[in-house]
């Protein structure tokens, strides 16, 4: 206020403003903390990379389950991984979006605020508890219906039978993803219906639009580059997550996109977590190794979301 | 308020120790006087073993006050490699080191030209286990468990199994084989039964990963006892202590059909010769999974090793003050209350001893 008052500024001697301990304070922490998040991303593919050497240069005779190849080894995973955690976004966007329309333009304000509240909590809830409910609760109770499904469309190979014994298939192991990507998802998509400009909304309304045709006008061009922010944050964590995935799938290494029997390919995260208590020598860098693979995979969905993103910006009506 | 409670939780500690305490230093002379061994034994290796490590510590660690055991679970193979480095003052293993590690030497805790003690001191029946209503045992020979594992047995009212057990009612449901999902030694033993009792159907080698894509697996023994309670027409192996009220397999071995029990179990390794061409202190054993008599022959055997002659002569009277405890009768009745292991025989017991005294 002072900066702007014409009289201060012709009173300073110097041309340059005047640097307050505050500002500086605060612009150093800021930098500190912005080089900080690019050092530890840096430690980290360090990491990976020095440690994953070994097993690229390895026999892989020497690795667990002697595959033919490092590829061979990893090929299964990375299918597993991708086909786990698409499933699991395609289950839950939908949801998320329509839980978040709800909260931000249906629900009464009490309710929207109570639910919002519910839904935060779930983002609260430890992986092992969700992978436990996976095993105890969910895998039986979706049994009768992947029997139903291997009996009466048996046809399509997402359903070929055999049926798995226990239910513990990738698609409830997606199931259970699917629940613990919800929060942040529906979060980020309720964050940014709410900021959608009211002059938009009423325009549309005023034009004789039903209150879905506003929101298909209005709400979601609008929401669109929060949606796919939301959507690859969610998939993100679906790609990583360990515990859940490892309690609940019946993995045995196959490539298939059977979604109901026993047999099931297994993700890079949980193979990490299964076989490094026992692995030992190069087989140790050889899971490493998968995890750089994770790495890199991460950093492309992030990326080809980022583009997608930019890409739509001048149509969103965010400007 | 919170100060007092916790003055008095420490009090409570307290007059327990005391008490606790008393009672030790009455019960003392009777058996021994004090020890006076002191320092740390370091070991790692075999989670299997895990369980009765924490039994066997306790009750050592309060027999010798002065001694600290610390044993890292870290999995065979870790174990094997750290004992291999001089890491570790001893290692607990799924497998004994093989001929080639063993001339390799190279262990770096133990004095130069010194060999390794290998004692088979943890047997644990390995159980098959299923969950089929109304049936609490069924008896099966080595073809047909093959045959449900690599899944050419598909349903429960298989002739084959129906052969081996009249007057079972067997329902007409798919089997579902449940295994382990993460590397065991539980794999391991139990592949090398089905490889050995039943070369004919199960063409695989032993493998701590189970070597089929089929099939359904579980994450750690847990993991399949839950699966095999929870699914339907599911069976699996699991460590026979954590069977619990599933039904349980009775394998045939002759004529017989014998059901797990720590006896039987013992028995398979009594019947099973040493290696040959290794040293009176290395007992490792060449499991025979086809005795002739009745005995279990799915069982894991794992080993405690240490050095002959270590560098240090005061970490080898640790050693051998442990082995001893753990090759002893307490020693081995607290593992099988603890750990639901099988304890030794008398016979192995014997060679054992022999063994734990070249320590030095």
């Amino acid at each position: 206020m002072t900066a702007t008052d014409p009289k201060v500024r012709t009173v300073a001697p110097q041309g340059k403003p005047k640097q307050r301990l505050g500002d500086i304070v605060f612009s150093r922490t800021s930098l500190i903390s912005g080089s900080a998040i690019l050092a530890i991303l840096a430690a980290v593919a360090i990491f990976l990379v020095g440690q994953s050497v070994p097993a690229f240069v390895a026999d892989p005779e020497e690795f667990i389950g002697s595959p033919a190849s490092f590829w061979d080894y990893v090929w299964p995973l990375v299918f597993g991984t991708l086909w786990s955690a698409s499933l699991a976004l395609l289950m839950a966007l939908p949801l998320a979006v329509g839980i978040a329309l709800f909260i931000s333009h249906y629900a009464p304000r009490r309710l929207a605020q109570l639910l919002g509240y519910i839904v935060d909590l779930l983002a609260a809830v430890p992986s092992v508890v969700f992978g436990l409910w996976g095993i105890g609760v969910l895998a039986p109770a979706v049994l009768p219906a992947y029997t139903w499904l291997t009996e009466n469309l048996g046809w399509i190979p997402l359903f070929a039978p055999p049926v798995s014994g226990t239910g513990r298939t990738i698609l409830t192991a997606s199931i259970v993803l699917g629940v613990m990507i919800l929060p942040v998802m529906t979060a980020i998509c309720r964050e940014i219906f709410i900021q959608t400009p009211v002059l938009h909304e009423e325009a549309a309304l005023a034009l004789g639009a039903t209150r879905w045709e506003m929101i298909t006008m209005a709400v979601l061009p609008f929401g669109r580059p929060g949606i796919i922010s939301g959507a690859m944050l969610g998939l993100g964590r679906a790609l990583g997550e360990t515990m859940a995935v490892a309690m609940v799938l019946s993995a045995t290494g196959i490539i298939t996109i059977n979604l109901v029997s026993s047999a099931n390919p297994s993700t890079i995260a949980a193979n990490i977590a299964l076989s490094f208590p026992e692995a030992y020598g190069v087989n140790v860098n050889l899971l490493i190794a998968t995890g750089l693979i994770l790495f890199l995979i991460t950093l492309v969905v992030n990326s080809i979301a980022r583009y997608i993103v930019n890409r739509r910006k001048d149509f969103s009506g965010a400007n | 308020m919170n100060i007092t409670r916790v003055g008095s939780f420490a009090a409570i500690s307290v007059a327990a120790a005391l008490v606790l305490s008393a009672c030790a230093t009455n019960e003392t002379p009777a058996e021994e006087a004090p020890s006076a061994l002191a320092g740390t034994l370091v070991g790692a290796g075999s989670s299997a073993v895990g369980a009765a490590q924490e039994v066997w510590i306790a009750e050592f660690q309060t027999a010798n006050p002065e001694v600290t055991v610390t044993y890292d679970p870290t999995g065979s193979g870790a174990g094997r490699e750290t004992f291999l480095g001089g890491g570790s003052d001893f290692a607990g293993t799924d497998r004994a080191f093989n001929d080639e590690e063993v001339a390799a030497g190279g262990f770096a805790s133990c004095a130069e030209g010194s060999g390794i003690v290998q004692l088979p001191l943890y047997i644990s029946p390995i159980a098959v286990i299923f969950n089929l209503e109304g049936i609490d045992e069924l008896n099966m020979s080595a073809d047909v468990i093959a045959g449900i594992f690599a899944e050419t047995i598909t349903n429960w009212n298989d002739p084959a199994i129906a052969a081996l057990n009249e007057g079972v009612e067997l329902p007409d449901l798919a089997i579902t084989p449940v295994h382990r999902s993460d590397d065991s030694g539980t794999t391991d033993n139990f592949t090398d039964y089905l490889a050995q009792a039943a070369p004919s159907v199960w063409t695989y080698e032993a493998d701590g990963v189970w070597p089929l894509e089929s099939g359904e697996a579980a994450q750690g023994t847990s993991g399949v006892v839950d699966a095999v309670t929870n699914g339907t027409g599911t069976i699996g192996y699991a460590d026979a202590s954590r069977a619990g009220d599933l039904g349980t397999v009775a394998v045939q071995i002759g004529d017989e059909f014998v059901p797990f029990s720590p006896e039987a179990a013992a028995a398979v390794v009594d019947a099973s010769p040493f290696i040959e061409g290794r040293p009176d202190f290395d007992l490792s054993i060449e499991l025979d999974r086809t005795p002739d008599s009745a005995a279990y022959p799915i069982v894991l055997v794992a080993y405690l090793v240490g050095c002959e002659t270590y560098l240090d002569s005061a970490q080898a009277e640790l050693v051998k003050a442990y082995f001893t405890y753990m090759a002893s009768e307490a020693g081995q009745a607290a593992s099988a209350a603890g750990a639901g292991s099988a304890p030794i025989s008398a016979t192995l017991f014997e060679r054992v001893t022999a063994a734990i005294d070249v320590i030095s």
